[in-house]
């Protein structure tokens, strides 16, 4: 480091830090950085196309079943997009956007300078990137996975899937497993030991807490999975008899593992948004969260019953009936917590003064949606029932309430709520709101279609259907729909691009938030953190007129939004 | 249950509303207010409402549920269904040696009917939409499902489990006779 002449000012000292903290410039950049600000960012940019390529599959499916006579792939074809679709969507699409989202955002949240292992972040999304475009590259070369995106062994094993698409979803999907368990490990150590000297457990913004339960729940449900997939690809590749009955194994056993990782992952999906929306939601309120150690107890009984269900995707295998009301009880009771967090938001939407605003509106995307994926939820979870729509459309349609309401709708309010912060403009161009209506109005037809015809008894997985049951109009209808919330997103990518390229720079903390993320620079600089550092009386140091932050902490209102801020 | 489900969205949707219509004029802050939100929002909409409704919700499912359960009785009917890519193979207790391919199985009308679902490679799943919900075939296990067909006829059933490239086909029909048309199948020479 050079020498520095003079007294080291707040800005001399901003400068050398940079210096140290910045990535490399130009392309080498991307490949050998550790800075989390950029790994964010590549995190969510990797993730949304993705995204996009597995709206692409959508299309593709919805086209197949837009009618009778519009099949235009082969039911082998048809089988390598259903799965892809689910796949890409599950795995290479929410989680990594959910990692990208807490690498970027939770440092600059706890007022620490990175995460607790830089070079772990990096080797996550390395991993990520080259077990997603495995799969990319097969789907391409037209030998991607075909069994279905939880691939039931004995039809994806060797037997009856000789060829190598089901390798490339075991050994793919590993490598994003692993990227994930790297995350977490990252995210816990970074929430409970590297935050801001002053913030307790207890003072911490909601949106840690949501992920600290997150990546325990990570460490603990992504495991089996990864076993499942070892176990299953030596079976394949060594003839060894894990899944195979006449060898002395059992095909049932793969369900456990898959859907002991693979129901804690819904709520793995489902919580990150639900911290976003306890962040967000206040602060367009101009109130406080109402009854936070709820909220968080809430987020923790979801993350603890979560892992007691997972056989509610096994009603129809045979176990006893002891046994399912066991796990039809123990799933509607994760109603309950989740009953807690709708009804904490909407308490303090009524506490508050809410504005509508676009992320605002989102949220209420987010309400309407996900109450009936939910109340579906309750349906499903009662054994008769399931036993007659399993398989069906029903199910399709209760999960896309599910994922993309409690989902994606949430992460859209987030994208127009961190806009200003990752690109340091204000919106100009209002394209967003166009997006919207099309994308929810068209999303709503959708799959209120695929409901009815579930009820109706379309199976899910056919790649076509005969006329004369009554579907020709209703999976037509669903189409238009689908290919409606399509165009909407190809609309926000549009806002969302423009607006980052064109539109003019905004003020600091557009919201007038209360979280640490906003009380630094516009896009953020490469260190993120206060430079506070722990005094050596223990005395929070935030009181420390040198530090930045000294009005933010004197207030105590980490996680709590001023009453009074900016109104636009 | 659509119902039900009806009218929690509704209600859902009518406290959102006026979340956005109500005044600013009635809200008093202070913590005395910030514990009666509690009390309403979190105690009482968030834990004693969904507790009530789904703990009555879940006792009635399993209520129905018991009911279906295969008990053994007098005039039980044992019927062996095999699942493979892509067609099912129906044995009879009553008649050792038969066994007719996918269409169509027979059992008789009145009479309860155990069908002993497996599979002879990949996961099948046994659905007669409107005779029973659906049973998985699992290589390696013997699933029962009961199922009771009051009145004859063919009853059209489906594979409901994706198992490969003629998943879409997988069909088969159940024809349900009376008892004396499930006298004369059960007595028919064994081809």
């Amino acid at each position: 480091m050079t020498p520095s002449p003079g007294p080291l000012t707040a800005l001399r000292r901003h400068r050398a830090l940079t210096r140290i903290w910045a990535s490399d410039p130009g392309w080498k950049g991307w490949f050998t950085t550790v800075n989390h600000t950029d790994l964010g960012r590549m995190f969510i940019v990797a993730s949304m196309v993705f995204f996009a390529a597995g709206g692409l599959l959508a299309m593709l499916i919805r086209a197949q079943l837009a009618s009778p006579r519009s099949a235009f792939m082969g039911p082998e074809t048809y089988a390598q997009v259903f799965t892809m679709h689910g796949t890409i969507m599950m795995f290479l699409f929410a989680i990594p956007l959910i990692e990208g989202i807490a690498i970027y955002l939770l440092p600059k949240m706890l007022g620490s300078r990175d995460l607790a292992f830089p070079r772990l972040t990096a080797y996550g999304f390395w991993c990520y990137a080259l077990g997603g475009s495995m799969l990319i590259v097969s789907l391409l070369l037209g030998i991607a996975p075909d069994s279905g995106w939880f691939m039931y062994p004995p039809l994806s094993s060797s037997a009856f899937s000789p060829g190598p698409n089901s390798d490339f979803w075991l050994l793919g999907i590993t490598f994003v497993e692993i990227s994930a368990m790297a995350a977490a490990v990252e995210i816990t150590v970074t929430i409970l030991r590297y935050r801001a000297p002053g913030m307790s457990l207890a003072r911490m913004p909601v949106f840690a807490w949501y992920m600290l339960v997150v990546a325990v729940m990570i460490l603990t449900g992504f495991p089996p999975l990864i076993l499942g997939s070892v176990l299953l690809e030596l079976e394949r590749a060594f003839g060894l008899p894990f899944f195979r009955p006449e060898a002395g194994g059992d095909a049932l056993l793969w369900q456990h593992l898959f859907w002991l990782f693979g129901h804690p992952e819904v709520y793995i999906i489902f919580l990150p948004a639900a911290g976003i929306i306890s962040t967000i939601l206040p602060v367009l309120s101009r109130t406080t969260l109402l009854g936070y150690a709820w909220v968080v107890a809430a987020a923790i009984a979801l993350g603890v019953l979560s892992f007691g269900l997972w056989v509610h995707h096994m009603f129809t295998t045979g176990i006893p009936h002891m046994g399912l009301a066991f796990f039809s009880a123990a799933s509607t009771l994760v109603a309950v917590p989740t009953g807690v967090q709708i009804f904490a938001w909407i308490g303090t939407l009524w506490k508050g003064e809410p504005q509508l605003r676009l992320p605002m509106l989102w949220i209420l995307a987010f309400f309407v949606t996900f109450v009936i994926g939910g109340l579906t939820g309750v349906m499903v979870a009662v054994v008769p029932f399931d036993w007659q729509v399993h398989d069906t459309h029903f199910i399709v349609a209760h999960l896309h309430y599910v994922l993309i309401g409690g989902f994606v709708f949430p992460m859209l309010a987030a994208l127009y709520y961190w806009m200003p912060h990752l690109t340091g403009r204000r919106r100009f161009f209002r394209l967003g709101e166009t997006a919207f209506w099309l994308v929810t109005l068209g999303f709503h037809l959708t799959f209120l279609a695929v409901h009815w015809v579930g009820l109706l008894g379309q199976r899910r997985r056919i790649h076509t259907y005969d006329g004369g049951d009554g579907w020709e109009v209703i999976n037509l209808i669903a189409s238009i729909g689908g290919f409606v919330s399509a165009i909407g997103f190809a609309l926000i990518l549009l806002d969302v691009a423009v607006n980052a390229a064109v539109a003019v720079r905004g003020p600091r903390n557009p919201w007038g938030a209360g979280t640490l993320e906003w009380a630094m620079p516009m896009p953020p600089a490469p260190i993120t953190s206060p430079p506070c550092r722990r005094s050596a009386a223990a005395t929070p140091s935030m009181t420390t007129p040198r530090c930045p932050f000294a009005s933010l902490a004197a207030k105590a209102i980490w996680a709590i939004p001023r009453a009074t801020g900016a109104k636009r | 249950m659509f119902a039900g489900a009806s009218a929690i969205l509704v209600l859902v949707m009518v406290l959102l509303w006026l979340a956005f219509r109500r005044g600013p004029a009635v809200r008093k802050g202070g913590p005395a207010a910030e514990e009666r939100d509690e009390r309403i929002w979190i105690k009482g909409l968030g834990l004693a409402f969904p507790l009530a409704t789904l703990a009555a919700l879940t006792a009635y499912g399993l209520v129905v549920g018991e009911r279906l359960l295969p008990r053994p009785g007098p005039d039980v009917v044992t019927v062996g269904a095999e699942g493979r890519q892509w067609a099912w193979t129906f044995t009879y207790a009553d008649a050792p040696g038969r066994a007719t391919g996918g269409h169509p199985a027979t059992s008789p009308a009145g009479r309860p009917v155990d069908v002993a679902i497996t599979s002879a490679d990949v996961i099948q799943s046994f659905w007669v939409p409107r005779l029973a919900g659906k049973l998985d075939a699992v290589p390696g296990h013997v699933n029962i499902l009961r199922i009771e067909a009051w009145e004859p006829g063919d009853y059209a059933g489906l594979g409901a489990e994706f198992n490969g490239p003629g998943y879409a086909g997988h069909r088969f029909t159940v024809r349900a006779h009376d008892a004396a048309g499930w006298e004369a199948f059960l007595a028919e020479e064994t081809p």
